[in-house]
């Protein structure tokens, strides 16, 4: 079984194996990573890093591609940021 | 600037799919000094994402292991936004900027998905196809899901077939291209048995899905996410319920960079010579940029790139015959899955299409051109930098693609500091001089 990394999703905890992108952690916390300026919901769309749907704060820095970064222990991760 | 460090290297290769692996591998066996920088946390590009411990496949594998013997230097997590100077990239990791110098560059940065807009495709769980099996091998949890899988191209059955094998359910596979060119790409094959396995293997895993020609998704249904699919059925609507929608049509090159660094673009793609160089002196460019062709293409145009990079062109000559056989399933596939009339005229005038910027249909439709539209509506101008929409108003209004300005990515103050003298130049050579 591989290593399960803990980290928050707007101060809720989540665990996911060593490897999950952030984009999939707010997936499983059933979150939804932004709203758009008329105020849609969006959710990530390329998973490869050019759409920027899936854009969110990671650890007070904003507009971060959840998609390109790896989950890693005590990660704080904000959505609508 | 704060540049964490200015590093010499004498081959660079921008992307770490299997173009770039191939690349990479060839030149350091050849002795050069090598760097790879790729967006990606992990070595595989689109194909074989995730590194050599997650590679299903055996030729990941080799060529994985391979490069890791040789060891290049890999710089992952890192993207390349634009150049300095000559010979001088700018590259981000995370917030910090690095500038790597080069004697020879390969471009290898490969291809994304088409988007096209209907109605409801900003649904939250309506993703690429290619885009939901990069969640799936990204940690996303697809066991009993259902899964509409549409849009065109080979793609979908390679993702239709990921999928089932992770446990989902898969309704229908919508191509929304004709049984006719469908037909007339089969054909064309024949000349390919390689790819002619494949394809076998691809069907058998995917049993009895069933699979749609002349299909595609009208709308997407739902409150605030994917609850449905419309779709178009041999001209008939069919409601289907699922979880996701993974709709992508086909795929266009990621040639942005390419562009900004004033190599010749010919439809889109880079032009290259036999040995893979570029209109721009020692940048040569290799994979899905050059044309839409598959793996065992990018890899031997890799090789190609790398040999010719390091210095051996004889050993490079020798793959031509290769890479000119595998090259012919580049027309063929672009002539099959070209996207057809009636996707122009899915989105209803309220549709977004700049999804960065919500700029509908209708709003983008009454100008004249891309840039007019830009001008306009912001259309194409929010962090994606067009990347999404540009491809789509290409095919919806016929529009041609907008210029490419630095940085070739959003990128943070501090890495565009390094670049601001180079700024104006790069853009009135990308522009030919109209800012
Ligand atoms: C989402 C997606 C999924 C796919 N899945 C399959 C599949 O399952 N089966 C199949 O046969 N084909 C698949 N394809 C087709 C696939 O593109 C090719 O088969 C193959 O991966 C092409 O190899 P490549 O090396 O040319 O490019 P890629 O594999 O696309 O590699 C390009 C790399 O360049 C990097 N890059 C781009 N720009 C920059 C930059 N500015 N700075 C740093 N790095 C950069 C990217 O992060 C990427 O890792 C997929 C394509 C896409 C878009
Ligand atoms: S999902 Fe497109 S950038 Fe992350």
């Amino acid at each position: 079984m591989s290593e399960q990394i803990t980290l928050t999703v707007n101060g809720i905890q989540v665990s996911v194996p060593r490897g999950t992108t952030v984009a999939v952690a707010v997936l499983l916390a059933g979150a939804i990573c932004r709203h758009s300026v008329t105020d849609e919901p969006r959710a990530p769309l390329c998973g490869m890093g050019v759409c920027y749907e899936c854009r969110v704060k990671i650890d007070d820095v904003s507009h971060c591609r959840g998609c390109q970064t790896l989950c890693e222990h005590g990660m704080n991760v904000r959505t609508d940021d | 600037m704060t540049s964490a460090g200015r590093e010499q290297f004498d081959v660079i290769v921008v992307g770490a799919g299997p173009a770039g692996i191939a690349a990479a591998t060839r030149a350091a066996e050849c002795g050069a000094r090598v760097a790879v920088v790729d967006d990606n946390p992990a070595l595989g590009g689109q194909i074989w994402r995730g590194g050599a411990e997650k590679a299903e496949d055996m030729q990941a594998r080799e060529w994985m292991n391979r490069f890791q013997k040789v060891g290049p230097r890999l710089f992952p997590g890192t993207r390349v936004i634009g150049q300095q100077q000559s010979g001088m990239l700018l590259a981000e990791e995370r917030d910090v900027p690095r500038t790597l110098r080069y004697r020879t560059l390969i471009l290898a940065t490969g291809a994304r998905e088409r988007f096209l807009p209907f109605p409801g495709w900003t649904l939250p769980n309506v993703m690429g196809a290619g885009g939901l099996q990069a969640l799936v091998k990204s940690g996303l949890p697809i066991h009993e899901k259902r899964v509409v899988v549409a849009g065109s191209g080979p793609l979908l059955l390679a993702v239709a077939a990921y999928l089932r094998r992770h446990g989902a359910e898969i309704p229908l596979i919508c191509e929304q291209t004709s049984w006719t060119r469908l037909a007339g790409f089969g054909f064309s094959l024949i000349s390919h048995p390689g790819k002619i396995a494949q394809g076998l293997k691809l069907k058998l895993g995917l049993g009895f899905v069933p699979f749609a020609a002349n299909c595609w998704p009208l709308a997407a249904q739902g409150f605030d996410r994917l609850e449905s699919v419309l779709v178009s059925r041999n001209g008939e609507k069919q409601e289907i319920a699922c979880d996701y929608l993974a709709c992508g049509f086909h795929l266009v090159p990621n040639n942005e960079l390419a562009a900004l660094l004033g190599c010749e673009l010919r439809g889109g793609f880079v032009a290259v010579d036999d040995f893979l160089r570029t209109s721009v002196p020692a940048v040569y460019c290799a994979g899905e940029l050059t044309g839409i062709g598959g793996v065992e293409l990018a890899v031997v145009e890799g090789e190609i790139a790398g040999l010719a990079a390091a210095g051996d062109e004889s050993a490079a000559r020798a793959l031509f015959g290769n890479h000119r056989k595998l090259q012919k399933f580049v027309s063929s596939l672009a002539r099959a899955f070209a996207p057809r009339e009636e996707l122009k005229s899915l989105s209803s005038p309220e549709t977004i299409v700049c999804r960065c910027e919500d700029v509908t249909f209708a709003r983008m439709g009454g100008h004249a051109s891309s840039r007019a539209a830009k001008l306009h509506t912001r259309c194409g101008m929010g962090p994606c930098q067009g990347r999404v929409c540009g491809p789509a108003m290409e095919f919806l209004f016929s529009w041609e693609a907008a210029s490419v300005r630095p940085p070739v990515f959003p990128a943070r103050v501090a890495s565009l500091s390094g670049m601001e003298t180079e700024l104006e130049v790069e853009s009135d050579r990308t522009t030919g001089g109209t800012r």
